[in-house]
C-alpha cells in the first residue's frame, strides 16, 4: 500500500556546474545543527569531509526505458540505492541526491515518475541548482549542461555574489530569468541561504501547485510583465523595463498560456498527451492550474520531458477568478504549434 | 476475484489460521528461510531472528548496518550489508566474516554454491569464492543487478544492465554474454539447467534457454517481479507481482514458449512472496495486504494460512522436508505452520 505523500521520504536533487559550490552547500547541511539526519548520495566519494554512515556514492547510471523513447532515462542506480536505503528508514529524515556537474536532471526526476518502488516510499521534493555568478553567463554560452540546470531548477542558488559587481549580477539574473523565471532564486556568499529556502520545498507536490507566476526580483521594476495579452512569452530582447534587462535565451525558453475561458476536458487532455509524446524531447518541465468546463475542481498537472502526473486539487473557491494556466520550459520549443493548440482546447 | 472477510466468507475456504504458531520478530523483515529445522528471518537492518520449531527466538547480530541480500544453501545464510561486509549465518546462531570490500561499498547481491563457494557484488565487480580456491573478481559494464550459480559446474551468471553475462571463475574462457536490452535486477538458473531467468527493472521476466540462447519474453505484470521460485522437480516458475500467482509452464523443452501461464489464487491485492514446496506441488503465496495462502498448482485449490489486514509479506520458506511454513511481514509479524 503505497503510503501518504507526507510520510514519504523527501528527496532533493541538487545540481550545478563544476565549481559552483555544490559540496559547499552539502556540507553546510550536513554540518549544521538543524536536528535533521540527511542520507546523502554522492557522485564522487570523498570530497565531503564529513564522518557519516549514511553518504553512499552512486555511479549515475543512466538507462533507457524498455520503451522506444529516448529522452525515458532513469537512474537505474538510484533504484538500486533508494532500495538500500529503505532498510533504513527512520534513520534519516530526507535523503539529498548530488549528481555531477555535467548531468542532466531529468533522468533523476524521472525515476520518480516511473518507479513503483521508488514512488512507495520516496517523493521529488525540488531541484536546487547551484550557480556561480561570476561563470554561469560563459557557461550558458558554451555548456549545454549548465542550461539545462538552469532550465530543470525550482530553486536556484546563485553563489559567489561577492567575486561580480552589482552590474554583472544584474546581467547573470537577467541571462537566468530568460530561461527559468519560475524558480526561486537566492543570491549568496559561500551558498549562506537558509536551509529552509532548500530543503523540503514541495516543489513536485501537486498539491502544493499553487500559482504560476514567474518570480521576479526585488529591485525589478514592478511593472506588469504578463501586459494581459493571453501570452506572455518573455520575448524581450535585452532591452529594459525600468532597470531590470531582459534577454531572450537562442535556444531555452518559457512558454505560459492562460486563458479564463474554461478548457474543454475532452479535447485538452489528448492534447496534452499528444504533445508531450511528440514534443518531450523538447519540453523539460511542465506545470498547470486547469479549469475545466462543468468541473468545479482545479486539474493540476506537473510533467518532466513525456511523463505526466496530474490530478483534481481541490474545488474552486468562491470568488477565485477560474484561469487556466499553463507553464512550459524548455529547448526550441514550438511556440505556435502550443499555442494552436491550446486555443483549440478553450471552450466557446 | 474475492476477499477474505471472516464474518461473511469464512467458511468459503479451508482456513489453517488456528494451527500457525504466532510469532513477533520485533523487527522489519525482508526474507526467511531454514537452516535445517530452524527458521530465519533476515531483518531490514543488523540481525537475522532464528526461530525454533517450538518457537524459541534468539537474535543473531550480522551487519552494523542494512542488510542488503541473501542467500542460503540450506546450511547457512550468506549475506551482504551496506556496511561492506559478506557475512555467513549458521543454525547454532555462529556468525563467519567472509569478505569486507576494500572500499566498504554496499553488497548489493549474495549467492551461494551447494558445494560451498559464495559470490557477492559491490558496484560493477563481482567476486567468487570457491569452496577450496581463492578470490576472483570479474567487471561487468555496469552495477550487478543479480548474481545465480548454476545448479553443477563453477559457473556464475551475472546480471547487469542490458543482459547478463556468464563466467566460468576457473576457467581461462571468456565470459559469454546474453543480451537483451534493459536492466536486470534478479537472474536464476532452472534446477535442470537448462534455461536462465532475469526479473527486469520494468515489470517483467526475460529468459534464455542456454543450449541456444532463444529469448523467452514473460510479460504481463503489473508490477516489478521480486519472488520467484522452482516447483519440486522445476517443471514450473511461480512468480509474484500480480494480484494472481503467475506460474509459467517449464515442463517442455520450449519452456513457456508460446504458452499462457497459469494464473492462481487471485485477490484484490498484489502478490509480493512466492515458495513452492520442497516435494509436493504446492506453493505458499503471500501477499500485499498480509494474506498468506497455500495453493495446490494442479487446480489452484486454496487454503488460507494468515488473514489479510496486516502489513506486505516480506518472506515465506518452506523447511526441506516441507513439513513448516514460515512466513513474515514488512513490519516482523510472523508465523510458523507445521503441517
Amino acid at each position: 500500500m503505497a503510503e501518504p505523500s507526507t510520510q514519504k521520504i523527501p528527496v532533493t536533487v541538487l545540481t550545478g556546474y563544476l565549481g559552483a559550490g555544490k559540496t559547499t552547500l552539502l556540507n553546510r547541511i550536513l554540518s549544521e545543527n538543524h536536528g535533521k539526519k540527511y542520507a546523502v548520495i554522492v557522485n564522487e566519494f570523498g570530497e565531503i569531509g564529513i564522518d557519516n554512515d549514511l553518504i553512499i556514492g552512486a555511479d549515475e547510471e543512466v538507462f533507457e526505458m524498455n520503451n522506444g523513447c529516448v529522452c525515458c532515462t532513469v537512474r537505474g542506480d538510484l533504484v538500486r540505492i533508494l532500495d538500500g536505503l529503505m532498510k533504513r528508514k527512520g534513520k534519516f529524515d530526507a535523503i539529498i541526491v548530488e549528481t555531477t556537474g555535467l548531468a542532466d536532471p531529468a533522468p533523476v526526476a524521472q525515476t520518480f515518475f516511473v518507479d513503483e518502488d521508488v514512488q512507495k516510499h520516496a517523493r521529488l521534493d525540488a531541484v536546487v541548482t547551484v550557480a556561480d555568478a561570476k561563470w554561469l553567463n560563459d557557461r550558458l554560452k558554451d555548456a549545454p549542461e549548465a542550461k539545462n540546470q538552469i532550465a530543470f531548477a525550482d530553486v536556484i542558488v546563485l553563489n559567489k555574489t561577492d567575486l561580480v559587481s552589482k552590474a554583472e549580477l544584474a546581467e547573470v539574473e537577467a541571462r537566468i530569468r530568460a530561461i527559468n523565471p519560475y524558480a526561486k532564486l537566492h543570491r549568496t556568499e559561500r551558498c549562506q541561504v537558509a536551509l529552509s529556502d532548500v530543503l523540503e520545498r514541495g516543489a513536485f507536490d501537486l498539491d502544493r501547485i499553487l500559482e504560476l507566476e514567474p518570480e521576479f526580483l526585488d529591485g525589478g521594476d514592478g511593472h506588469d510583465h504578463d501586459h494581459h495579452h493571453g501570452h506572455d512569452h518573455h520575448h524581450d530582447h535585452g532591452h529594459s523595463h525600468g532597470g531590470l534587462k531582459h534577454y531572450h535565451d537562442e535556444d531555452m525558453q518559457s512558454l505560459s498560456l492562460r486563458s479564463d475561458k474554461p478548457l474543454d476536458a475532452t479535447k485538452f487532455m489528448p492534447w496534452l498527451q499528444n504533445l508531450v509524446a511528440s514534443e518531450g524531447q523538447k519540453i523539460l518541465r511542465s506545470k498547470g492550474i486547469l479549469a475545466f468546463t462543468d468541473d468545479d475542481d482545479r486539474y493540476v498537472f506537473q510533467g518532466v520531458h513525456m511523463m505526466l502526473e496530474g490530478d483534481h486539487q481541490r474545488p474552486w473557491k468562491e470568488g477565485e477568478a477560474r484561469e487556466s494556466r499553463l507553464v512550459f520550459i524548455g529547448r526550441e520549443l514550438p511556440e505556435q504549434l502550443i499555442r494552436d493548440g491550446f486555443e483549440g482546447c478553450i471552450t466557446t | 476475484m474475492k476477499e477474505f472477510d471472516p464474518g461473511t466468507n469464512a467458511a468459503s475456504i479451508i482456513s489453517v489460521t488456528d494451527r500457525v504458531r504466532p510469532l513477533a520478530i520485533g523487527m522489519p523483515v525482508t526474507s526467511v528461510h531454514f537452516l535445517g529445522e530452524v527458521a530465519a528471518f533476515v531483518g531490514a537492518e543488523e540481525s537475522v531472528a532464528l526461530a525454533s520449531a517450538d518457537g524459541e527466538i534468539s537474535l543473531a547480530p550480522v551487519h552494523s548496518g542494512g542488510i542488503l541480500c541473501a542467500a542460503t544453501d540450506g546450511a547457512r545464510i550468506v549475506m551482504g550489508g551496506d556496511d561492506g561486509k559478506v557475512v555467513a549465518l549458521d543454525k547454532a546462531g555462529e556468525v563467519t566474516l567472509l569478505a569486507t570490500d576494500a572500499k566498504r561499498r554496499w553488497i548489493d547481491n549474495v549467492a551461494v554454491h551447494p558445494d560451498g563457494a559464495v559470490a557477492w557484488s559491490a558496484g560493477k565487480t563481482a567476486c567468487v569464492r570457491g569452496a577450496k580456491s581463492e578470490e576472483k573478481s570479474f567487471e561487468v559494464p555496469s552495477t550487478v543487478g543479480g548474481l545465480a550459480f548454476a545448479p553443477k559446474g563453477l559457473r556464475l551468471a551475472i546480471a547487469h544492465y542490458n543482459g547478463v553475462t556468464l563466467w566460468f571463475p576457473n576457467m581461462a574462457a571468456n565470459a559469454e554474454v546474453l543480451e537483451w536490452a534493459g536492466s536486470h535486477l534478479g537472474v536464476m538458473f532452472s534446477p535442470d539447467n537448462k534455461f536462465l531467468i532475469t526479473a527486469m527493472h520494468e515489470p517483467a521476466l526475460h529468459g534464455w534457454r542456454l543450449a541456444d540462447t532463444r529469448h523467452m519474453r514473460m510479460t504481463g505484470y503489473p508490477g516489478r517481479v521480486r519472488s520467484l521460485s522452482w516447483s519440486a522437480g522445476g517443471k514450473a516458475l511461480a512468480t509474484s507481482g500480480a494480484d494472481t500467482v503467475i506460474v509459467w509452464p517449464f515442463g517442455s523443452k520450449d519452456g513457456p514458449m508460446g504458452k499462457e501461464p497459469a494464473m492462481l489464487a487471485p485477490l484484490r491485492a498484489r502478490v509480493s512472496a512466492v515458495a513452492c514446496h520442497p516435494k509436493q506441488d504446492i506453493l505458499a503465496a503471500g501477499y500485499s495486504d498480509g494474506t498468506v495462502l497455500m495453493v495446490r498448482l494442479g487446480d489452484g485449490a486454496e487454503i488460507l494460512v494468515r488473514k489479510n489486514g496486516g502489513a506486505q509479506v516480506s518472506g515465506l520458506a518452506w523447511n526441506p522436508k516441507g513439513t513448516q511454513l514460515a512466513f513474515a511481514a514488512e513490519d516482523g509479524d510472523a508465523g510458523l505452520l507445521a503441517l
